[in-house]
């Protein structure tokens, strides 16, 4: 029996305009040749800039802006459909391949109903009356887990959850009744408990429908608990492909093991210090509003270590950093720092207060002027609080560049010409300037690719050994929590629901919601998905 | 450097040789600015290039002076229309709360009534001189700008780079001028140019209404009011200054798109 999709050396393309330079041609795949047999699931994994979500758009021969498939087969039930022309293309999308993107949010029409939507490429193609299609849309809604799934197609976007969202645009691929689905970081923008949810439903309708699926993550975890065939991409090449016990457990290039490997870095936790920061009864909410975004919030931080953070988003974890660094003075409580109060807002601190309290964000690229270089963006902590300049400012930029490993030649570029982890890693450097006591971490290797994630992590633990430093860590992800904590928080709707050191909380019994926090997190290895269903199906009907 | 794209070196050619003119008009005119040196309405000859006007004055001599009044007073009140619009629109973005609401809504107002309608009835209480009508168009201008600029810092406050410029201690004026301001450039740098156009249409058309430079000084917009009559008995000369401010026109809105396209593209906007 042929296969549903194969790839034959594959080759695509795309011109890129470097600013002051003529523009060029790059190449973002090449040479891939692979296979999707009927009713099996390929898994597209690697860094960002591999090439996954341009080989996951070609099969249905499209490229986004500006991108040219140029060479190679792309057989999709027999037939190349590389270069075909639109109304063959037309007649393809959406009827015999569908696609799932990864902002449910941004991709549905906020002013349609669901129900309209989904079913809309399902009535284009004719393959369906409406009648039929709204029945098919209801039972996909009832298989995915949606609530009240007779109902849910009345609703708007806005009416449903970031999860449920996601469900209705699975729900929406598969209407059509097609023949294979793609979908692209489906699960990547949501929640951890939100994200099993999903992960559990689309893996369910692959099964029920028989569909063929390539599913895109950079995620190794939850592709593991997906796919029945992974293939591994960077730097738009091939590097291995294989059975997803393969690749899991004897991984045979190099590079894969380490994606397998990542976040085994081994950090035991620091016996007991007095605390630099130690917030009390902090209660806070935004102005106009009368919500309480931090209620009763009580943690201590050590000196010299590091305290986790862990919540899903909108449970306050940013909130209690804006409170900490003044942009928004708490209702009630206090904050003692290193020894003395802190005022509850940004004016009433001391120049010595800021700069021992210094902050790295989630996204480099926007907290570092695009319009200065890195010497200045390293220098100006130097000379604004040590009025150091010309020469003995440009060495110490310069040591600090050594200790974040980036070396000669970065002073004089701009943040533009820098890699990702670059960028935080001088976020860092410019953070170290201040010789600051604690440092507060916002979901600083979130946006990073698993590896570059891993350095970074890296670097902040040798970081905090040789000057002391302790950061107050904001995250999401436990993985990342294991590798770098000494203390962890686990926040719940503004409230610190679990506070104690890495072991006591990350050892049973827990409490409900960190039990839940904790199950929901990707493990890599085959069959996690179906444990923890199982786990949780027992559980409440124990209760 | 990329290469320069044909429309803006058009452009950059034109607007530099109307600058040029305007600078050096004293040694470029075949004729002083007042002289009457040919018949009433006479055609374009070797003597006088663009034919002689309603009096019989050089019409080039008079463009070349014009030009250089109407650009002088159009780039001095865009400069100031600039410097007020865009500090206030600064201010009020970082500043925000009740001095954002004031001046926001001191804009309104004044933008709710048709700039030509204030200007008319400020210069016909005023004394018509060049300060006046600099400071006038300036000021009605600014509202626009103000409004660009505050849109633009807007966005620039938010990023966490100010954050942390705040967070370090910094002062709001290292905030505005070092943090803010280089992003901001190249969308007013733009603006500047569609500005500087706007108020060159603005001081023709007061000054054909007779409200804005006034004899015996010259400007292109006076000079169409001149010799509008010779239109009905086919005589051209009210269609040369016409002519200039319209290329003027053109010239400058090509340099401003380049310039926008250019350095748009360094922020991965749209790039040409």
């Amino acid at each position: 029996m042929p296969d549903l999709l194969e790839f034959k050396n594959l080759r695509i393309e795309a011109t890129s305009y470097p600013p002051g330079e003529p523009p060029r041609d790059v190449v973002l795949v090449d040479g891939v040749s692979v296979s999707v047999a009927k009713g099996k699931v390929l898994g597209l994994i690697g860094e960002s800039g591999a090439g996954k979500s341009t080989i996951g758009l070609s099969a249905m021969s499209f490229g986004r802006g500006g991108v040219r498939l140029t060479g190679g087969e792309i057989l999709l039930n027999g037939r190349n459909i590389r270069g075909m022309d639109a109304a063959g293309l037309r007649a393809l999308r959406g009827r015999e391949v569908t696609y799932v993107a990864q902002s449910a949010a941004a991709a549905f029409n906020p002013a349609k109903r669901l129900m309209e939507q989904v079913i809309e490429t399902t009535l284009h193609h004719g393959i369906m009356g409406r009648a039929e299609a709204e029945a098919r849309a209801v039972s996909l809604f009832a298989k995915l887990g949606l609530p009240n799934p007779e109902s849910f197609g009345r609703r708007y976007p806005h009416q449903v959850s970031g999860g449920q969202l996601q469900r209705a645009m699975t729900a929406m691929a598969l209407c059509p009744k097609p023949d294979l689905v793609i979908f692209d970081e489906p699960t990547t923008a949501l929640d951890v408990t939100t994200q099993i949810d999903v992960l559990a439903a689309i893996k369910e309708a692959i099964r029920d429908t028989g569909v063929a699926a390539l599913y895109i993550t950079h995620d190794l975890a939850v592709v593991a608990q997906v796919s029945d065939d992974i293939l591994v991409l960077r730097h738009g090449k091939m590097v291995e492909y294989g059975s997803v016990a393969d690749i899991i457990t004897a991984p045979k290039q190099a590079y894969t093991q380490a994606l397998v490997s990542v976040r085994s870095i081994d950090h035991q936790e620091k016996p007991e210090a007095p605390a630099v920061l130690s917030v009390q009864n902090i209660t806070a909410r935004y102005a106009g509003t009368n919500f309480d975004v931090l209620k009763n919030v009580t943690v201590d931080l050590p000196a010299g270590q590091t305290l986790a953070v862990v919540g899903e988003s909108g449970s306050g974890k940013s909130t209690l950093a804006r409170v900490i660094t003044g942009l928004l003075p708490a209702a009630q409580g206090r904050i003692r720092f290193a020894g003395r109060e802190l005022s509850a807002d940004l004016a009433g601190r001391t120049k010595d207060d800021l700069r021992e309290l210094q902050m790295i964000y989630q996204m480099a690229d926007v907290a570092m002027n695009p319009r200065q270089t890195v010497g200045t963006i390293i220098g100006r902590p130097l000379e604004f609080y040590f009025g150091l300049k010309g020469e003995a400012k440009r060495k110490r930029v310069q040591d600090l560049l050594d200790q974040i490993e980036m070396g000669k030649g970065f002073m004089d570029r701009y943040p533009a010409e820098l890699s990702g982890g670059q960028k935080q890693r001088v976020c860092i450097a410019r953070a170290l300037a201040a010789k600051p006591k604690l440092i507060i971490c916002d979901e600083v290797t979130s946006a990073l690719d698993p590896l570059v994630a891993d350095g970074i992590l890296k670097l902040l633990l040798d970081l905090q050994a040789r000057e002391g430093v302790a950061y107050l860590f904001i995250t999401h992800d436990l993985a990342t929590v294991r590798a770098i904590a000494d203390k962890i928080a686990v926040m719940y709707r503004g409230q610190v629901v679990r506070y104690g050191g890495k072991t006591d909380v990350l050892t049973p019994p827990y409490d409900d919601y960190t039990d839940l926090l904790l199950s929901s997190a990707p493990e890599m290895r085959i069959g996690w998905l179906e444990e923890v269903l199982a786990h949780r199906k027992m559980e409440s009907a124990g209760n | 450097m990329r290469r320069i794209p044909l429309s803006a070196l058009f452009g950059l050619v034109m607007t530099g040789a109307f600058l040029f003119c305007a600078v050096f008009a004293q040694w470029i005119a075949p004729y002083p600015l007042d002289a009457v040196t040919g018949k009433v309405w006479e055609a374009p000859s070797a003597e006088f290039w663009l034919g002689t006007d309603t009096i019989g004055r050089d019409i080039l001599s008079r463009m070349i002076y014009g030009g250089q009044i109407t650009i002088f007073v159009a780039l001095a009140s865009s400069l100031l229309s600039f410097g007020m619009g865009a500090f206030f629109g600064f201010l009020a973005a970082v500043r925000g709360g009740w001095i954002d609401q004031v001046l926001s809504r001191v804009v309104d107002v004044l933008m709710a009534i048709p700039s030509l309608i204030v200007a008319l009835v400020v210069l016909s209480v005023l004394p018509i001189s060049l300060p006046v009508l600099i400071i006038v168009m300036g000021v009605l201008d600014a509202t626009r700008v103000f409004r660009l600029s505050r849109a633009v810092a807007m966005d620039i406050t938010v990023m966490d780079y100010v954050e942390a410029a705040k967070l370090r201690g910094e002062k709001q004026s290292w905030i505005i001028f070092r943090e803010i301001l280089p992003n901001a450039l190249s969308p007013l740098v733009a603006e500047f140019g569609l500005r500087f156009i706007f108020a060159v249409l603005f001081i023709s058309t007061l000054s054909f209404l007779g409200l804005g430079i006034q004899p015996p000084l010259a400007d292109w917009g006076g000079m169409v009011k001149e010799n509008k009559d010779g239109l009905i008995y086919g005589k051209a000369a009210a269609l040369m200054p016409a002519l200039a401010i319209a290329v003027l026109a053109i010239s400058v809105n090509l340099v401003a798109d380049w310039v926008l396209s250019r350095t748009t593209s360094l922020k991965g906007g749209r790039g040409a």
